[in-house]
């Protein structure tokens, strides 16, 4: 008797549609949307499914991303398990009321389609708008393709309402580069993600009428500082919460995520540490580079916030050459990734370098992260027409 | 909330009910209080509906006198009343 196929059959979906595809199979209550490109064939393939009846979610068109924040935090304080989507000056307009879902501890689910921030405008990726809330409290988990943006969609509802998280939770992916690009992605059955995502459960639903609650009452000076120390508390526990789940969904799926992954890291010299798309390209440089002798290697952040900042370190601390890739600048001060990585060797003899790269979705090309690799080095500001102002 | 630290605080500062003790307000009346004259009260509740404070006691549907714990000695009660079944009368309490 022949044994049954299990393997899934790729099908060929962008990275927007892939996560639609994993809404549907959430089948969360509430989708509080407004459209933005890049995001925009995220919340539009929902809504297709919802028009078709293959998705149950109540679909609100409210009339600005403020709105959709805002309705997301009240339904999914009142007890509905609520996923929302945005991108670029979207985020920036949420952002008021994205610290205030981190603050009253509301476990949203967010797919962001990483854009630049304007001005000048522009409808391309780079990680400025993720930056922008980089110290709002909530989770961000970059991936680097349309299977990692599926696979941690499908994860993210449980790390968000896990009990000693209780935080949004962003999956970002790098606007067209993966929202707009077609690959195989396998998607789980619908059962499979049912079941894994669970009931959503709250400890205090506002609707819960037999026990009525005060959310999100005003803090003094004798308890402001305690409760945000709360959420510090809630986003290191999210580091230990990862793990446990990510062996969960290697069980239904195969593929097991962690907050870092090291790739040919083990015994490099020279090493790269990224965000999102990029670590594909800078995989393909490694494997090319490998093969003629180089020891190189990668680490790709997923968890951008927690930042596994131990873990970075020690996965770090035998290179002996390190080069940061941002795809965001602060100016006037180190860019915020090579900020991160700089703190977290403090103390150590690794060479840091940093780079600022693809702003505005300029393309990043293979060549390029040979210069970075190369002895020579590479400037801090790669493919910038002129000089930089500051070596 | 003075000493709690933040483990001991609910989390995102979530207020349960009945956690706050019921305040007693009523020591804010300056004077006089409402007595009732029942033998002219007609249960109309006009009272408890215009009350401020929530100081009108029902017996279901009839008036059942006043929370002095919480009556600010408006007179509103007074003044509202079509019988003229409530009286403002010198506080001892106060």
């Amino acid at each position: 008797m022949r044994p049954e196929l299990v393997a899934p059959v790729p099908e060929l979906l962008t990275g927007g549609q892939a996560v639609a595809e994993a809404m549907r199979q959430i089948d969360p209550d509430v989708v509080p949307v407004y459209p933005i490109t890049p995001q925009t064939p995220i919340i539009q393939g929902y809504a297709a499914f919802v028009a078709q009846g293959r998705a149950h979610g109540e679909l609100i068109d409210v009339e600005s991303e403020h709105s959709a924040m805002s309705a997301a935090v009240g339904s999914a304080l009142a007890g509905a398990r609520t996923i929302t989507a945005t991108s670029s000056q979207g985020l920036a307009l949420m952002a008021e009321i994205v610290y205030i879902a981190a603050a009253m501890r509301a476990p949203i689910v967010m797919a962001l389609g990483n854009r630049a921030l304007s001005g000048p405008i522009n409808i391309h990726c780079d990680h400025s708008d993720s930056m922008l809330i980089r110290d709002s409290g909530v989770i961000q988990l970059f991936a680097e393709n349309a299977q990692e943006a599926y696979d941690l969609m499908v994860m993210a509802p449980r790390l968000a309402e896990h009990p000693d998280v209780m935080l949004p939770v962003l999956v970002c992916q790098d606007g067209f580069t993966i929202t707009h690009s077609a690959e195989p992605v396998e998607l789980l059955p619908d059962k499979t993600v049912r079941a894994f995502v669970g009931e959503y459960v709250l400890p205090n639903p506002l609707l819960d009428l037999a026990r009525p609650t005060t959310q999100g009452p005003f803090a003094m000076p004798d308890s402001y500082y305690e409760l945000r120390h709360q959420q510090v508390a809630a986003l290191w526990a999210a580091l230990d919460v990862f793990p446990q789940l990510a062996e969960e969904f290697a069980a239904i799926s195969g593929r097991r995520y962690a907050a870092l992954e090291p790739y040919a890291l083990d015994d490099a010299e020279r090493a790269i540490v990224c965000l999102g798309s990029t670590g594909g390209t800078v995989k393909d440089v490694v494997d090319e580079l490998r093969a003629e002798g180089e020891r190189v290697g990668l680490l790709q952040v997923r968890s951008f916030r927690p930042f596994p900042r131990e873990q970075v370190r020690a996965a770090l601390v035998h290179v002996c050459g390190v080069s940061v890739l941002d795809r965001a600048d602060s100016p006037g001060s180190w860019p915020p990734l090579y900020a991160e990585v700089a703190a977290s060797l403090y103390g150590t003899d690794v060479y840091l370098r940093s780079h600022v790269y693809g702003l505005g979705g300029r393309d990043l090309h293979p060549e390029r992260i040979r210069d970075v690799f190369s002895p020579e080095g590479a400037p801090s500001y790669l493919d910038l027409k002129g000089a930089p102002c500051r070596v | 909330m003075a000493q709690l630290t933040w483990r001991d605080l609910p989390i995102a500062g979530v207020v349960g009910p009945d956690t706050t003790p019921r305040p007693r307000t009523g020591g804010w009346r300056t004077g006089v209080r409402p007595e009732a004259r029942l033998e002219l009260c007609v249960d109309c509740l006009l009272c408890w509906l215009y009350c401020p404070d929530s100081a009108i006691r029902l017996d279901g549907t009839a008036f059942a006198g006043f929370d002095y714990d919480v009556c600010k000695g408006c007179e509103v009660c007074a003044e509202v009343c079509p019988t003229d079944a409530i009286e403002m009368v010198v506080d001892d309490a106060a």
